[in-house]
């Protein structure tokens, strides 16, 4: 069977536009909305990514952290993250789940229990933001096995015999990060230039998925329709944040953001 | 796991940068790779280039201040009444502390490479102030990330930072310490490494972080090793080095000359912060049995919760307030070359002003820890054991703390 991810994939390209990929926090800002959240954006986005809250990420830009601390605050854990892909899969079974989170909360569970449960929960793929490449090819392989996407990250510093090597290696989607910032960070290329470095890696494998994602939001997804897919994380939670603040419910905001940028892509 | 000998324990990581197969390493985002691999590129060929070492131990002769004094430490020794107490004084150093000797091979590093901006974290505020003043001297701009707590108790730190033109950006996140300012200039960099080096103020971080600074501490180990053979002819039969250990980049630099020898000869003690007494929480992962985990880039041992969420520390020094520890100390420890215990704030302070009623010496809190431990075991040795303790740090930029916990007169009687 095709991993779901694929199946969105082929699906966005027969409607010619790209995967809409959205990143919210497990938890944020509770069990229930997170859970809540992703069920209500589940008709317009293609891939959900379900970030695992950590507290010391080296990669997150202060929205996604203000999200990722509010979770934690509210006591997640990893168990009560499985449960609520779980949960959202009896929602809709065939929308595909992504992990986005950083290693030792995966090496505290030991790799091939997480995996495990992540098969068990309905976990279509992983991103593991600090378990780069070649360090992560054991791990790769045993998310192969189970037939887990393991998602390779792409940086605008990343050398053209690495890109090579990388995707020689990887599994059909891989994660181009648009230019040099932590997540959520003001776009500070031009959508020209970051295509230009998407198309580069494009033409590596074509057969390969790239998404492009880190300072997408609603006013720039447009102008980056010719990839493959495009993530949306920081402006989702900056939503969830604003909402909260001016005691609106989130779950519905989101799901009105996340239509519009589906609208900007069709 | 062992040990080698004949070779530099920066130097004993596989290729892939774990020190015993399991402690260190790179886990990085990917966006870091290419800024790390070429760091060590030029680290491994500098650290080998005569001309560049000559530039090293010029500035650090001239400028930092080399060597730093190693003193007897005698009414303390007759006071106590056992082993023989000396102390290395690098808080001698220019700065008043060994953060500079990092600082100072940071900054001839990104001159090297042509980055004009260099960015550091700091807890106890000394990384920071000596990288202002390394920045300074070499013409970088410089941006230090700190832990609004820590600013609000260092001071003296910070107002240094600033007139050395430093850019202090108080950190938020999380406990406010050390451990959110290292994660904060490590986004910082994330962001700018195409314009800014990024000075990693301990033996912690990537692996090549962790080769630089202990290649750069190493110099008060090779001071030491000069001085105990001019004061006693040979390394003494009986050596015990003490130090503090927070991320350990003092410590490490204070054992590595003398790495080789039997630990029987030369024992090196590292004493971790144990935290107030009636709080559970610590900056002790060495002594408490924290289990090996991944923060700031490298596996170690570290204070974390069943989930893998690293856990707030606790400790009145800001210096040593970091739930892991170098992976170089993690080695130590499990090859048993080096031994860890813990002092908590009450026996630092109880050691501070016992050192400061019978010497003219002032460690700061972080020396105060392994002073503490080192007064308490000289007392059960013999007249010929020579107990030596790094005086790392001065203590000026803990008066609020210590006028507030012990009283004005401790502050002003020295």
């Amino acid at each position: 069977m095709l991993n779901p991810i694929s199946v969105a994939f082929k699906k966005a390209k027969t409607e010619n536009r790209p995967a809409l990929l959205t990143y919210t926090v497990a938890g944020d800002s509770s069990k229930k909305q997170s859970l809540d959240i992703l069920k209500s954006i589940s008709k317009n986005a293609d891939i959900l990514e379900l970030g695992v809250p950590h507290n010391t990420p080296v990669a997150d830009g202060s929205q996604i952290q203000t999200s990722a601390y509010r979770a934690i605050k509210k006591g997640i854990k990893i168990n009560d993250i499985f449960r609520i892909v779980r949960d959202f899969k009896k929602f809709d079974k065939n929308k595909p789940i992504i992990l986005m989170g950083y290693y030792n909360m995966i090496f505290q569970y030991g790799d091939n229990n997480f995996l495990k449960k992540c098969k068990t929960s309905g976990v279509n793929g992983l991103i593991v933001v600090d378990l780069p490449w070649p360090e992560n090819k054991d791990f790769a392989k045993k998310c192969k096995r189970k037939s887990i996407y393991f998602i390779q990250l792409l940086s605008p510093t990343t050398t053209s015999k690495r890109l090579k090597k990388i995707i020689q290696n990887s599994h059909p989607m891989n994660y181009f990060i648009s230019m040099l910032s932590t997540t959520g960070g003001k776009l500070k290329v031009s959508p020209r230039e970051i295509l230009k470095n998407y198309n580069r890696i494009k033409k590596i494998n074509p057969k390969k998925e790239i998404v492009i994602g880190f300072g997408i939001t609603d006013k720039t997804i447009g102008k980056l329709k010719s990839a493959d897919g495009l993530v949306v994380g920081s402006a989702i939670c900056k939503e969830i944040t604003r909402s909260l603040n001016s005691r609106q419910n989130p779950v519905t905001n989101v799901g009105k953001l996340v239509r519009k940028l589906k609208y900007k892509i069709k | 796991m062992k040990l080698k000998k004949k070779i530099p324990v920066i130097d004993q990581g596989n290729s892939l940068g774990f020190w015993g197969g399991k402690f260190g390493g790179n886990f990085v985002p990917e966006t870091l790779k290419k800024p790390i691999e070429d760091l060590e590129v030029l680290f491994n060929k500098l650290k080998k280039d005569k001309k560049f070492i000559l530039e090293r131990d010029k500035y650090f002769q001239n400028w930092v201040g080399a060597p730093t004094r190693f003193i007897k430490l005698e009414n303390l020794t007759n006071y106590i009444g056992g082993a023989q107490i000396w102390s290395k004084v690098v808080s001698d150093a220019n700065g008043g502390a060994h953060k500079i000797y990092n600082a100072t091979v940071h900054c001839l590093l990104a001159k090297r490479s042509g980055k004009k901006i260099i960015c550091g974290d700091t807890g106890a505020g000394y990384a920071g102030k000596m990288l202002s003043m390394a920045a300074k001297k070499f013409g970088l701009k410089c941006k230090i990330f700190m832990g609004a707590k820590d600013i609000g108790r260092q001071q003296p730190n910070v107002k240094a930072m600033k007139k050395n033109g430093a850019e202090v950006i108080p950190v938020y996140s999380g406990s406010q310490t050390l451990v959110d300012a290292v994660s904060e200039c490590m986004r910082f960099w994330v962001a700018n490494c195409d314009t800014t080096a990024m000075c990693v103020g301990s033996t912690v971080g990537p692996a090549v972080f962790v080769r630089i600074c202990g290649w750069s501490t190493s110099q008060i180990s090779r001071e030491l090793k000069a001085q105990l053979i001019d004061e006693f002819g040979s390394i003494p039969k009986k050596l015990k080095l003490y130090n503090c250990v927070g991320g350990g980049s003092s410590s490490f630099g204070f054992w590595n000359e003398f790495m080789d020898y039997d630990k029987k000869q030369v024992e090196f003690i590292g004493v971790e912060a144990g935290g107030p007494k009636k709080s559970k929480k610590h900056a002790a992962p060495l002594t408490y049995g924290s289990k090996i985990g991944i923060l700031h880039g490298a596996a170690q041992y570290v204070n974390q919760n069943s989930d893998g969420q690293i856990e707030e520390t606790e400790s009145i020094s800001a210096g040593l307030d970091y739930p892991g520890i170098s992976p170089l100390h993690c080695f130590l420890k499990d090859t048993k070359r080096a031994r860890y215990t813990a002092a908590s704030d009450e026996e630092a302070l109880s050691a501070y002003k016992l050192v400061t009623k019978f010497e003219k010496l002032r460690p700061s809190l972080e020396p105060s820890h392994a002073f503490f431990v080192a007064l308490k075991e000289a007392k059960k040795l013999s007249k010929n054991t020579v107990v030596v303790i790094n005086s790392c740090g001065d203590a000026y930029k803990d008066r609020g703390i210590l006028e507030e916990r012990l009283g004005k007169k401790y502050v002003k009687s020295n």
